[in-house]
C-alpha cells in the first residue's frame, strides 16, 4: 500500500472514505454546482449545503478526442455522465477510446487515477468513470 | 430624425472568404463598409452609429475602421460576443435605429483566421506547478481540459450531437458526415465559399478524425473574411429611390438570447434552450412560422451542431432532426434548403463576420441576386448563429413588397 498523500484533483473529489464527488446544492430550489457561486444561477437564492452525487451513472454523450491544445494527450474520451439526475463532466477511462467499447447509454462508474506527484511527494488524484 | 418601428437593410456585402495574405481586418473590414455603402447607395455621411466586430485583433476596430472609411464622429460601438458577434453587431445598430436616435445604421463583422488551426485547440502550452496549488472555479491542481472533459470546440459540439443521438436515436457519423457532404455539395455554387470542391461520404469520414464524430472536414473552415450591412428605418426608406426601396429586405425578426439556466448547462453547454427561445420570438416578432421559411443559414460550426438545430429552429417536429435531414429536405433541391452558401463548413467561418455573412446569404436569395444557387422564388428566410458562452442571434428577412 501506497504511502504517499493523496489531495484531490478538484475541490468538488472527496477521496475519503471512498472516492465520490459533492456539489453545492442550492437549499432553495435543489439546483447543483461543482464550482462555487454568488448565487443560483437558477433562482438567485445565495444559501447552498453540499451533497454527494451517486458514484455510478449513464453516458448521455461522450467525443474521442484525438486532436487537442498542445499539452494534453489524445486520444481520450470525454463525455457527459448521467449520476442519478446530476449530470457530471468527465474522462471515461480504463476503456480503449474507440466506439466499439464506448457507447450512448453504456453504464459507467467513478474510478480514480494518480495525476502525478509533485516536488513534496503528493499524489494529486483526479476521477473518471470507467464502464461498470 | 424620422422614427418607424421596422427596419431594413439597405444594403449589404461579404468579401471573399478563404486565404487573404495580403489583407489585414482593417483591409477586410474596410471592403466589406465600402461594398455595403455601395449597395445602399449612400455614404459615410448617411450613417449615424457603427457597431464593429473583431474577436482576434488589436482591439478598437471600430475607430481603425472609421479611419479607412470615414471619420465623421458619430458614436462607434466595439462588441464581442463570440461565435455571435456579427449578429450582436447587427442588432446594436437595428436598436439604436429603432430607438430613433439614428436614422441609418452601420454592423461589420471581420476576422483573420486562416491557418489559425481549430478552434478551441490553440493556445499555450499547460504545464502542471512544481507543488501542487489550487486554481480556478474548481480548485484544480492542474489543467482540466484533457483530464476532466474537453474544451476544444469540435469535441464540445461532437457531444452535443451526441446527445441529441441518446435522445432521441438515429444519429450516428455516417448520418453527421451526409450532413458536411451536403454542405460541401452547396458550396460548389458558391463563389464567395473559402472552398468550393465536392466531397463524397467517403472522403468526409476517412479525412483525419478531429474529435469523433467529426472528422476535419465536418468542422468549420478557418478563414480570413468580413461583412457589413447598413440598416434604416422604413419612414427613411420611402424618401429613398424606388429601387433602393425594391432592394431594400426587411428585417422581420432581430432577436438575441443568452442561455437561460438548465441542469446540465455547467458540463456541456446548452445550445439548445437559447437557440429554440431566439427562434419562438424571432417567429413570433416577424408573424411567421418555419412553414414560411424559403431558406435557412444556420450555425454549423460542425456536423454535429446542424442536426440540433433542425430541431431547435423547429424546422421539423421535436425529435425528427434525423427524420428531417433523411428525408432531403435540407438540400437546395428540397423543402427548406439549409445553408445553401456551403455552411460554415464549407463556406468558412471568419468568427465575427460569420453573423453578417448568413444574412448576406439570405439576403442574396431574397432579392433574386443568388446567381447560380438562387433558391427560386425565395421570399422569406432566417439566420441562426450561436457563440458558446453562449449568445443566440436570430434573424427573419423578407423580400420588399416594393
Ligand atoms: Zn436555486
Amino acid at each position: 500500500m501506497s504511502t504517499a498523500t493523496q489531495i484531490p484533483f478538484v475541490e468538488y473529489l472527496r477521496l475519503e472514505p471512498t472516492p465520490h464527488l459533492v456539489a453545492n446544492e442550492c437549499t432553495s430550489c435543489g439546483a447543483r454546482y461543482f464550482d462555487r457561486r454568488n448565487a443560483c444561477a437558477a433562482c438567485f437564492a445565495t444559501d447552498f449545503s453540499p451533497v454527494d452525487i451517486p458514484t455510478e451513472g449513464v453516458v448521455r454523450s461522450f467525443s474521442i478526442i484525438t486532436f487537442a491544445a498542445p499539452g494534453v494527450e489524445v486520444p481520450f474520451v470525454a463525455a457527459v455522465i448521467d449520476c442519478g439526475g446530476t449530470s457530471v463532466r468527465a474522462n471515461i477511462i480504463n476503456c480503449p477510446p474507440d466506439p466499439e467499447h464506448v457507447s450512448l447509454g453504456m453504464n459507467v462508474r467513478l474510478a480514480t487515477t494518480v495525476v502525478g506527484t509533485d516536488s513534496a511527494g503528493v499524489e494529486a488524484v483526479n476521477y473518471g468513470f470507467e464502464p461498470a | 430624425m424620422s422614427r418607424s418601428d421596422d427596419i431594413w437593410i439597405l444594403g449589404i456585402h461579404m468579401t471573399k472568404f478563404g486565404k487573404h495574405p495580403n489583407l489585414d481586418v482593417v483591409d477586410l473590414g474596410a471592403e466589406a463598409i465600402q461594398g455595403a455603402l455601395a449597395d445602399a447607395g449612400i455614404t459615410m455621411a448617411d450613417i449615424g452609429v457603427l457597431a464593429a466586430g473583431n474577436l482576434l485583433g488589436s482591439g478598437s476596430i471600430a475607430q481603425q475602421l472609421q479611419k479607412q472609411v470615414g471619420q465623421t464622429g458619430i458614436p462607434a460601438y466595439n462588441v464581442s460576443n463570440a461565435c455571435a458577434t456579427g449578429a450582436t453587431a447587427l442588432r446594436t445598430a437595428i436598436m439604436a435605429v429603432k430607438a430613433g436616435e439614428v436614422d441609418m445604421g452601420l454592423a461589420v463583422g471581420v476576422e483573420k483566421l486562416a491557418g489559425a488551426g481549430l478552434l478551441g485547440a490553440g493556445g499555450r502550452a499547460k504545464a502542471d506547478n512544481d507543488e501542487w496549488e489550487r486554481n480556478g472555479r474548481f480548485g484544480a491542481v492542474g489543467p482540466v481540459d484533457g483530464r476532466i472533459g474537453t474544451e476544444s470546440m469540435p469535441g464540445v459540439f461532437a457531444q452535443i450531437g451526441m446527445e441529441y443521438g441518446h435522445k432521441y436515436g438515429g444519429a450516428d457519423f455516417e448520418l453527421f458526415a451526409k450532413i458536411s457532404e451536403k454542405n460541401h455539395a452547396h458550396s460548389t455554387l458558391n463563389p464567395l465559399a473559402a472552398y468550393n470542391k465536392a466531397m463524397s461520404l467517403e472522403q468526409i469520414m476517412n479525412d483525419v478524425m478531429i474529435a469523433y464524430p467529426n472528422t476535419r472536414p465536418m468542422c468549420s473552415a478557418n478563414c480570413d473574411g468580413a461583412a457589413a450591412a447598413v440598416v434604416i428605418n422604413g419612414e427613411k426608406l420611402k424618401t429613398l429611390s424606388l429601387e433602393q426601396q425594391r432592394r431594400a429586405v426587411k428585417v422581420s425578426a432581430s432577436i438575441l438570447t443568452s442561455d437561460p439556466w438548465q441542469e446540465a448547462c455547467q458540463v456541456l453547454p446548452d445550445v439548445n434552450t437559447l437557440t429554440r427561445s431566439a427562434a419562438h420570438q424571432a417567429y413570433e416578432q416577424a408573424g411567421v412560422g418555419p412553414q414560411d421559411l424559403n431558406l435557412v443559414e444556420l450555425h454549423d460550426c460542425f456536423a454535429t451542431a446542424e442536426l440540433v438545430h433542425y430541431d431547435n429552429l423547429m424546422l421539423c417536429d421535436e425529435g425528427g432532426a434525423v427524420d428531417f435531414f433523411e428525408s432531403g429536405a435540407a438540400h437546395r433541391d428540397g423543402r427548406l434548403p439549409v445553408n445553401v452558401s456551403g455552411g460554415l463548413q464549407s463556406k468558412g467561418h471568419p468568427i465575427s463576420a460569420t453573423g453578417i455573412a448568413n444574412i448576406w446569404e439570405v439576403c442574396q436569395h431574397v432579392r433574386g441576386e443568388a446567381g447560380d444557387r438562387q433558391i427560386e422564388g425565395a421570399k422569406v428566410g432566417l439566420a441562426h448563429v450561436i457563440g458558446l458562452a453562449s449568445a443566440c442571434g436570430v434573424h427573419i428577412l423578407e423580400r420588399s413588397a416594393a
